[in-house]
C-alpha cells in the first residue's frame, strides 16, 4: 500500500497495484451514492434487490403460515389480502424485474463488451434512484394501508377498495421508468460500446439475453406506465375508462395491463436464460452448442411475447376470436424456449461437468424451469384453462417459472460472478448445501400446489376445505426449507467477504472478457482496450493452475 | 478471447489526469467514450429509443380514444362543440413555429452561430409559453363551465354560453337559459331537426372530458418539461459550448420537441375537428 | 446489424454535423402551416363524420411525415434510428388493433346482457330502471 501511494503519480499503465480496484478507488458513503461507475451501481442494486427479496420472502412465509390450517391461523383475512398483494408487487417489481438486468447486468455488461462503462452513466445512477423512490412509495403504502388488489390491480376492485392503492400505483409507475431507462441504456451500450473485434455473434449470450430483455423493457413498460397513470386518474376523478360503474370497461384494463405484463414475464426470465447460457458451457468445459440458435431465440421470444397477452384473459369476457388467436400464438413461444433447453442439454452432453455451486443452480434451473414451462402449455389451451384458471395450478406454474427460473438463475449468476464482484471466493460447501435446500424447498413448496390446483383449490383464498390441508402443510414446510436455503446461502456469501481466500482472476476457466482482468476489476475496467479475435466459449486455451487456484491462459503463466 | 494490443488512443485505466489527445481536444467528450462520433451516435440512438418509449406511453391514451370513439361516437361529437377550434389552431401554429426554430437552433449549434442559437431558443421558449397560456385559458373556461372529467362533470349554464359552443351552434334560444318553457320548447325543436344543440348530454358524456384532459394534460406536461430542457440549452448556449463536434444536446432537445409537436398534430384534429 | 462499423467508412458521414439549409426549414414550415389551414377548412365542409375523419388523419400524417423526415432529420439519419422509430408504430398498431378487435367482438354481448337485465328488472318491478348505453 505504501509503495502505491508514493508511486501513484508516475505509475506506468497497469501498475496501479493490486489494492487499487473499483471498491477501494474512492472511499466514503458519498463516493457510492454519487458514483457513476456501473460496477458500483450494480452492487448498490444488488444490495437493494436482496433486501427487497428478504422482505418479499418474509411476506411469503407469513402467507404460508396463515395457510397452515383452514380459517384464521395468524392474521385476519384483510391482512392476508394485503400480504399477498405486497408479496406479488415486491417480488415482481422490486426483485425479479430489476434483479438480473439491473444488479448482475450493470456489473457484467460493460465488462462483457470490453467497455469502460455503460453509454449513459448518469442515467444509470438516476435509474437506481428511481428504484429507491418507487420502493419507498410501495413500502409507504404498506404503512398507510396496504393495497389489497393483488399485484395486477384489476378494476373495478382497484377503483373501489378503500386501501391505499394510489401510492402503490405511483410506486410501480416510478419503478417502471427505472426499468425503461436501464433497458434503454443497455441497448445503446450494446450497439455503440463494443470493443474492437467484438461482433454481434461473438457476444456472450448473457449480452444477447440482456439485449432482448431491454427491447421488451423499452417497448412494453411505457404502456404499463400509462395504464397505471390512467388508473390513478380513474380512481381520483372517475373518468369512466376502466370503471364499469361509469360505463368503462374492466376488460380493457386487462388488455392494457397484460400488454405490458406478459412481456414482463419474459423481462424476468430472458436474462435468466442468458445467465444459464454463461454457466453451462463453462462448467461443462465445452463450447456452447447452437450459439446462434440460443441468441436468436431470445430475440424471437422478445417479439413473440408481445403477441400473447390475451392468454391471461381467457375467462375474463374476452371474445372467442381474440382468445383463439392468443392461444395459438402462445403455443409458438414454446418453440424458441425448447430450442434453448435442448441446446443447453446438448452442451452438457460428453462435457466434463464440474458441479460447482453455479452449475448446481443451472441444473436446478433446467429441471424446474422445464416443469414450469410445460405446465404453461395446459394453461395456454383454452379449454383446460377454463378449469385451471385462478387455481393454485397457475400459482405453482408461475412460481416454477419465476422462482425456479429467474431466482435460481439469479443466485447461480451471483455465485458465478461473486469472485469477480468482491475478489473473494465463497465457501463451496455451504454454497452447495444452500443450493440443495433451495431445490428441495422449491419443489416441496410448489409441487403440491399443482395437485391442489388441478383439484380446484382457488388462488388467493384465505380459507379452504379440510381436504386440501395436507397439501397446504407440505407447501408451508417447503417454504420454510426454501427460506432456510436462502439464509444459508446469504450467510455463506457474507462470510466470504470477511474471510480469505482471495479470488483468482479466472476461477472457472471462462473465456469472456471479465475474466481477463483482475478480481475485483480496476476502476476503469480494462488496462488496455481488448481486441477480440474469437467467440466467448472457446476453452482450449485455458488450463488450471494449482498454485493460484484458478485458470491461466496456456503459455502466459509467467506473465500472470 | 483477447489479443491485447494496446492502442494509443484508448489510453490506460488510470483515466483522470492522464488525458489522451482526443479527450484533451474535446472538453465535452465523456471519459468512457473514445471519440466525439461515438458519443454523438450513442446519444442520438438513446434519444430515439426514448422517443419510442414516449410513443408507446401515449399509445394507451390513443387506444382508449380509438375504442370509445369507435363504439360511442355521439359523446365525442357532442363534446367537441365545447372546444374552441380557433384556439386549437392557434396552438397548432405556435407549436409548428417552435418546431421550426428548434430545428433552426440545431443548425445554429452545428455552425457555432451563437447569437442566432440564443434567438432561436428564446423564440422556441416564447412559443411554448404562448401554448401554455392558451391551454390555461381553455382549461379555465372549462373549469368555470363545469366541463370536468368523471365525477366532477357538472355542466353549468356557462357551458352553453361558451364562445366556442355559440360559434358552432348559435346562441341558445331566448328564454332557454332562464328555464322558461318556451325557451326549452324551442331548444327541443332544434334537437329534433338534427341540430347539434343539445342540452342533455348523452350518456357517459363526462368521458369525453376525461379523455380530453388526460391527453392534453399529459401533452401539456411534456411541453413544460420541454421548456425546462430549452432553458438548460439556453444556459449552455450562452456559455458558447456548442460547435461542430458538440451539438448533441441541442439536437436531442429538438428531437424531443418535435415529438411533442407530432403528438399535438394528431391531437388537434382528433379532439377539435370532429365532424 | 453491423451498421455501426460500416457507417464509419461512409463518406457521407465524415462530418458529424449536417446543417439543414435555412430555405428547406422555412419551406417545410410553410407547408405545415398550409396543411394546418387546410385541415381546419376541410373540417368545416361537412363531409360527414367518416370522410372528414379520414381526411383529417391523412393531413395529420402528411404533416407528421414532414416533421419526421425533415425537422427530425430522419431522411438522412442512420437507418437504424428510422427503423427503431417506425418500429414503435408497429407495436402501437398491434396494441390498439388487438384491443379494438376484441372490444368490438364482445361489446354486443355486454349490451345485450344489459338490455336483458333491464328488461327483467322492468318485468319484475314494473318500473323503468337503468337505460341501456346505446
Amino acid at each position: 500500500m505504501a509503495s502505491t501511494t508514493t508511486t501513484a503519480d508516475v505509475a506506468p499503465p497497469g501498475a496501479h497495484g493490486a489494492d487499487d480496484n473499483y471498491l477501494t478507488h474512492e472511499k466514503g458513503i458519498a463516493s457510492w451514492l454519487l458514483t457513476l461507475d456501473h460496477k458500483r451501481i450494480g452492487i448498490m442494486y444488488f444490495c437493494c434487490v436482496i433486501s427487497a427479496f428478504a422482505l418479499g420472502g418474509f411476506f411469503a412465509l407469513m402467507i404460508r403460515t396463515e395457510l397452515w390450517a383452514p380459517g384464521r391461523t395468524i392474521v385476519d383475512a384483510d391482512t392476508y389480502n394485503q400480504l399477498f398483494t405486497l408479496h406479488g408487487a415486491v417480488m415482481v417489481f422490486l426483485v425479479i424485474v430489476p434483479g438480473i438486468p439491473a444488479a448482475l447486468g450493470n456489473f457484467v455488461l460493460p465488462l462483457h463488451l470490453g467497455a469502460k462503462d455503460v453509454a449513459f452513466p448518469k442515467l444509470n445512477l438516476m435509474s437506481w434512484y428511481m428504484w429507491i423512490t418507487g420502493a419507498l412509495f410501495l413500502i409507504s403504502s404498506l404503512i398507510v394501508s396496504a393495497a389489497d388488489t393483488g399485484w395486477t390491480f384489476y378494476t373495478p376492485y382497484s377503483t373501489t377498495t378503500p386501501t391505499a392503492v394510489i401510492p402503490a400505483l405511483a410506486g410501480v409507475f416510478v419503478l417502471g421508468f427505472s426499468s425503461i431507462f436501464t433497458g434503454l441504456n443497455f441497448i445503446v451500450t450494446i450497439h455503440k460500446m463494443r470493443a474492437p473485434g467484438l461482433t454481434w455473434f461473438r457476444l456472450p449470450l448473457f449480452v444477447w439475453g440482456l439485449y432482448s430483455t431491454a427491447i421488451m423493457q423499452v417497448l412494453a413498460t411505457p404502456v404499463l406506465g400509462i395504464t397505471l397513470l390512467m388508473l390513478i386518474v380513474e380512481r381520483a376523478f372517475g373518468i369512466g375508462i376502466f370503471d364499469p360503474a361509469l360505463g368503462g370497461d374492466p376488460v380493457l384494463f386487462q388488455h392494457f395491463f397484460w400488454f405490458y405484463s406478459h412481456p414482463a414475464v419474459y423481462i424476468m426470465v430472458v436474462p435468466a436464460f442468458g445467465v444459464i447460457s454463461e454457466i453451462i458451457p463453462v462448467f461443462s468445459r465445452k463450447r456452447l452448442f447452437g450459439y446462434s440458435f440460443i441468441a436468436l431465440s431470445s430475440v424471437a421470444i422478445a417479439i413473440l411475447s408481445f403477441l400473447v397477452w390475451g392468454h391471461h384473459m381467457f375467462v375474463s369476457g374476452q371474445s372467442v376470436l381474440a382468445g383463439s388467436i392468443f392461444s395459438a400464438i402462445t403455443f409458438l413461444i414454446a418453440i424458441p424456449t425448447a430450442i434453448k433447453v435442448l441446446n443447453w442439454i446438448s452442451t452438457m452432453y460428453k462435457g466434463s461437468i464440474h458441479l460447482d455451486t453455479p452449475m448446481l443452480y443451472a441444473l436446478m434451473f433446467l429441471w424446474v424451469f422445464t416443469i414450469g414451462g410445460l405446465t404453461g402449455l395446459f394453461l395456454s389451451t383454452m379449454s383446460t384453462d377454463v378449469h385451471l384458471h385462478d387455481t393454485y395450478f397457475v400459482v405453482a406454474h408461475f412460481h416454477y417459472v419465476m422462482m425456479g427460473g429467474a431466482i435460481t438463475a439469479f443466485f447461480g449468476g451471483l455465485h458465478y460472478w461473486w469472485p469477480k464482484m468482491w475478489g473473494r471466493m465463497y465457501n463451496e460447501t455451504t454454497g452447495r448445501w444452500g443450493a440443495l435446500a433451495v431445490f428441495i424447498g422449491l419443489n416441496l413448496t410448489f409441487f403440491p400446489q399443482f395437485i391442489m390446483g388441478s383439484r380446484g383449490m382457488p388462488r388467493r383464498y384465505y380459507n379452504y376445505i379440510p381436504e386440501f390441508q395436507p397439501f397446504h402443510q407440505a407447501s408451508t414446510i417447503g417454504a420454510f426449507i426454501l427460506g432456510m436455503g436462502f439464509l444459508v446461502t446469504t450467510v455463506s456469501l457474507i462470510r466470504s467477504l470477511l474471510k480469505k481466500p482471495d479470488a483468482p482472476q479466472n476461477p472457472w476457466g471462462a473465456n469472456t472478457l471479465e475474466w481477463t482482468i483482475p478480481s475485483p476489476p480496476a476502476y476503469y475496467n480494462f488496462d488496455k482496450i481488448p481486441h477480440v479475435v474469437e467467440g466467448p466459449y472457446e476453452y482450449a486455451d485455458w488450463e488450471y493452475d494449482d498454485k493460484i487456484g484458478g485458470y491461466v491462459r496456456k503459455g502466459h503463466q509467467e506473465a500472470t | 478471447m483477447t489479443d491485447a494490443t494496446a492502442e494509443a488512443v484508448h489510453g490506460h485505466s488510470g483515466g483522470h489526469g492522464h488525458q489522451d489527445p482526443i479527450h484533451a481536444a474535446n472538453p465535452f467528450l465523456a471519459h468512457h467514450f473514445d471519440t466525439p462520433r461515438q458519443q454523438f451516435e450513442a446519444g442520438k440512438f438513446g434519444i430515439w429509443l426514448f422517443l419510442v418509449t414516449e410513443i408507446l406511453f401515449f399509445s394507451g391514451l390513443f387506444c382508449a380514444y380509438t375504442i370509445y370513439r369507435t363504439l360511442d361516437p355521439d359523446v365525442f361529437e357532442w363534446g367537441h362543440y365545447f372546444l374552441d377550434t380557433k384556439l386549437g389552431a392557434v396552438n397548432t401554429s405556435v407549436l409548428i413555429l417552435s418546431s421550426l426554430t428548434a430545428a433552426w437552433a440545431v443548425r445554429n449549434a452545428q455552425l457555432q452561430q451563437h447569437r442566432a442559437l440564443i434567438i432561436n431558443i428564446v423564440i422556441t421558449l416564447l412559443c411554448a409559453s404562448t401554448f401554455m397560456v392558451v391551454k390555461y385559458t381553455e382549461y379555465s373556461h372549462k373549469f368555470h363551465a363545469g366541463l370536468l372529467p368523471g365525477k366532477y362533470f357538472q355542466p353549468t349554464e356557462e357551458a352553453w354560453e361558451m364562445p366556442s359552443y355559440e360559434k358552432k351552434n348559435g346562441p341558445p334560444p331566448e328564454g332557454f337559459l332562464d328555464g322558461k318553457p318556451e325557451g326549452i320548447e324551442k331548444a327541443e325543436k332544434l334537437i329534433t331537426r338534427g341540430h347539434p344543440y343539445k342540452f342533455d348530454p348523452p350518456p357517459h358524456a363526462a368521458r369525453f372530458f376525461g379523455i380530453y384532459f388526460c391527453m392534453t394534460g399529459l401533452h401539456g406536461i411534456h411541453v413544460l418539461v420541454g421548456m425546462g430542457i430549452w432553458i438548460w440549452m439556453l444556459v449552455k448556449g450562452v456559455k458558447r459550448q456548442f460547435g461542430p463536434n458538440y451539438f448533441g444536446p441541442v439536437d436531442y432537445a429538438a428531437l424531443y420537441w418535435h415529438l411533442v409537436d407530432l403528438i399535438w398534430i394528431y391531437l388537434f384534429p382528433l379532439l377539435y375537428l370532429i365532424d | 446489424m453491423a451498421h455501426d462499423e460500416k457507417s464509419a467508412h461512409d463518406p457521407h458521414h465524415d462530418e458529424l454535423a449536417h446543417p439543414m439549409p435555412v430555405s428547406m426549414l422555412i419551406g417545410v414550415w410553410a407547408v405545415l402551416m398550409f396543411f394546418t389551414v387546410l385541415t381546419v377548412w376541410a373540417a368545416q365542409q361537412g363531409l360527414g363524420s367518416q370522410t372528414s375523419f379520414i381526411v383529417a388523419m391523412i393531413i395529420a400524417t402528411i404533416k407528421a411525415g414532414l416533421v419526421m423526415s425533415i425537422f427530425m432529420h430522419l431522411w438522412w439519419d442512420k437507418r437504424m434510428n428510422l427503423f427503431t422509430f417506425l418500429g414503435s408504430f408497429l407495436f402501437v398498431m398491434l396494441f390498439i388493433g388487438m384491443a379494438l378487435t376484441d372490444k368490438s367482438e364482445y361489446n354486443h354481448d355486454i349490451i345485450s346482457k344489459m338490455e336483458s337485465d333491464s328488461a327483467q328488472a322492468q318485468t319484475s318491478t314494473g318500473a323503468p330502471t337503468m337505460p341501456s348505453t346505446k
